[in-house]
């Protein structure tokens, strides 16, 4: 990223988005009191929501819904309009920010591949103001067929409950609630981000149980969560997924994923983690075989855990994926054949289909092919801003630690987002020359989240990155605090082993 | 403050829950702070298939100790047996002494130990839902992996290099 880039990227916030914000804001202060009764305050703040959704597609079922909910009769296809529209918004604030990105940048993003499924709706076009399909029964055809209705309707009904009583309202008793089917959410792959991110919430409402006692409360995060899950909740082509979907036979398979081969060259590794589930998501260039330009991917590995292992030992739990571990911790390349490619940029990954190569230095990648490589496109239902994560290069910095200062430009560092189970930290930040990293959007700004750097310390060339101890840590005053510790994971596979099946 | 208040309130990603430390899980495998108690499994140094369930209560400090078959732990008359102080210290370990003793609503002395001031008396409460909690938690181990897009998960990023 160069400094004129920076420059543009970091101008006046694209028209239209802090009005947006506005109207979020006041739907999240709707849902924080609860939608059992509605004061006037938070009822305007509906009334403006419908308002501005009026000319969209869903424009005639938001009105609806604020005018059932503002008069007391909460239904779950009121629930899923309200939680369409919101989505709507935020897909709207995202479209604004990534182009601003991909200006400032020079990227040329792939366009979403046009709808080849007879029934596809809403969800499958890139042109409709949102992604969900609105409505609580089976209409949305194409997909999900294996998702079983009960659970779905558990998550719903859950989700209504958290809506009527509002976060102000939650108790222990209303989390536990959420317990048995989550646990069953867990079962069906195809429904597995929904099971985390049920997870987190009603780990989070726990946490902070009563809620009416917290001094200040995380509304647009809950709002957020609780959006994504009332969409999630719905059935649609988005649970077509999962590791039982068909392989794809050419074109159009399931999810409109295609078939690739060709040349993976890793760029950085970004780590996500809640107490129950650590995932690993490698940013790369891909060269396909036989030519053709090169193109920005990713790929995941999720693993389930407790709130015990955290550190560098969470990398332990990933062990069946061992290619993409060694290429993390050797810096090598990955040769991959017919490996699922999803039309949003995300391989489905398959051990057997991959096969570690050379060595390869990500600061090389970065350095020559990242400019050129062709982002993919955003997948409908994911356009939120906190999804934005695109791999950069800067250098040639003046850092104090706290932002890259580029010609002028500051871009702060998101140092919260420096993983206990990788080596980077701060200080390696502060003395660092380049950086690949995730540029991010939250809270109104735009941060970089580091996942490699380049530094200099006591005048000799060292770099660091993420994914550097996938196979164990390899700084030994890290590697002995984990030793001191024994191997809990074994010891948790041993208790599992010796007290569940009873 | 309360503009960082403000802006806090409006972020996508906020930290809720603090990650907690690691720890040796070998004697103590579960510890929770849950449904008013500090709580968890602690195995039998004598017997591999027998683990204890023990529980302080925040509060009124009431102790609990006894087998997942719920027969009452033989060292716990008066004051707490080695089962309950053993949790109380993994959960120093976990969760740092300040969280702990907050939630069980206590005052530790600068420098002081935890168990030095709990003085409840011996209350018995059912290991059944503790057992089962502890099941449910090992059952994660249990989940298969997956490599599936989980866009969700951009609303949890890994946190907590402080090093």
């Amino acid at each position: 990223m160069l400094d004129v880039q920076l420059s543009e990227l970091l101008g006046d916030a694209p028209a239209g988005v802090g009005e947006a914000l506005d109207l979020v804001a006041g739907f999240d202060g709707a849902l924080t009191h609860g939608l059992a009764r509605i004061g006037e305050e938070p009822a305007a703040a509906l009334a403006a929501l419908a308002g501005a959704l009026a000319g969209s597609p869903i424009g005639e079922r938001v009105a609806e819904a604020v005018e059932k909910v503002t008069a007391g009769s909460v239904a779950d296809e009121h629930l899923a309009a309200l939680a369409g529209a919101r989505a709507a918004l935020f897909g709207a604030v995202h479209d604004a920010l990534l182009t601003r990105l991909d200006t400032a940048l020079g990227r040329t993003r792939a366009p979403w591949p046009p709808a080849s499924n007879p029934a596809g709706d809403s969800a499958d076009g890139p042109a409709t103001a949102d992604g969900s399909a609105g409505g609580s029964s089976n209409e949305a055809a194409g997909g999900g067929a294996g998702v079983p209705d009960n659970l779905l309707a558990g998550c719903r009904v859950w989700l209504r409950e958290l809506a009527i009583v509002g976060w102000r309202g939650v108790d222990h008793d209303l989390v536990s609630a959420a317990d048995q089917t989550i646990e069953a959410l867990l079962a069906v792959p195809e429904l597995r981000g929904l099971a985390v991110l049920l997870d987190g919430l009603a780990a989070e409402l726990r946490a902070s149980s009563p809620v009416a006692t917290m001094d200040r409360l995380p509304a647009r995060r809950w709002a957020d969560l609780w959006t994504r899950a009332m969409l999630l909740s719905q059935h649609g082509p988005w649970h077509a997924g999962g590791p039982g979907a068909e392989r794809a036979a050419g074109a159009g398979g399931p999810g409109g994923a295609e078939l690739v081969s060709g040349r993976l060259l890793i760029l950085g590794a970004d780590v996500h983690e809640h107490a129950t589930v650590v995932r690993v998501q490698i940013h790369a260039v891909l060269e396909p075989a036989g030519g053709g330009p090169a193109r920005l991917v990713r790929a995941s590995m999720a693993a389930a855990k407790v709130d015990t292992i955290v550190g560098p030992t969470v990398w332990k739990l990933l062990r069946d994926q061992p290619v993409l571990l060694s290429a993390l911790a050797q810096h090598r390349s990955v040769e991959i054949t017919d490996m699922r490619l999803l039309p949003g940029g995300d391989l489905v990954w398959e051990n057997h289909r991959a096969r570690a190569a050379e060595e390869s230095d990500p600061f090389a990648t970065a350095r020559v092919q990242l400019a050129a490589a062709t982002p993919p496109p955003v997948t409908p239902l994911d356009r939120h801003p906190v999804r934005i994560a695109e791999p950069v290069l800067v250098e040639g910095y003046k850092c104090d630690g706290q932002s890259v200062d580029l010609g002028g430009n500051k871009l702060p560092l998101d140092l919260d987002r420096l993983p206990s189970c990788g080596p980077l930290t701060p200080a390696l930040l502060k003395a660092s020359t380049a950086c690949i990293g995730l540029v991010r959007w939250d809270g109104g700004q735009w941060s970089l989240q580091p996942l490699a750097v380049q530094a200099s310390v006591k005048k000799q060339p060292v770099a660091a990155h993420n994914g550097d101890w996938a196979l164990g840590p390899t700084d030994p005053k890290v590697a002995k605090a984990e030793a001191k510790n024994g191997d809990v994971v074994a010891v948790l596979r041993e208790r599992a082993g010796r007290l569940l099946r009873k | 403050m309360d503009a960082d208040k403000t802006a806090w309130e409006q972020r996508s990603v906020a930290r809720v829950v603090s990650p907690v430390e690691p720890r040796k899980l070998a004697k103590v495998p579960f510890v929770e702070l849950a449904d008013g108690r500090l709580q968890g499994v602690v195995s039998s140094g004598s017997d591999i298939e027998r683990v204890y369930v023990s529980s302080i209560t925040a509060g009124t400090h009431a102790l609990s100790c006894s087998t997942n078959n719920n027969r009452p732990c033989g060292a716990l008359h008066g004051y707490a047996c080695k089962h309950i102080r053993m949790l109380a210290d993994e959960a120093v370990v976990q969760y740092g002494l300040d969280r702990v003793a907050r939630y069980l609503r206590v005052e530790v002395p600068e420098g002081g130990h935890l168990m030095h001031v709990i003085t409840g008396h011996v209350e018995r409460t059912p290991a059944a839902v503790v057992f089962s909690r502890f099941l449910r938690h090992l059952a994660y181990l249990e989940v298969p992996d997956s490599t599936e897009p989980l866009a969700e998960l951009h609303w949890f990023p890994a946190t907590g290099a402080v090093r």
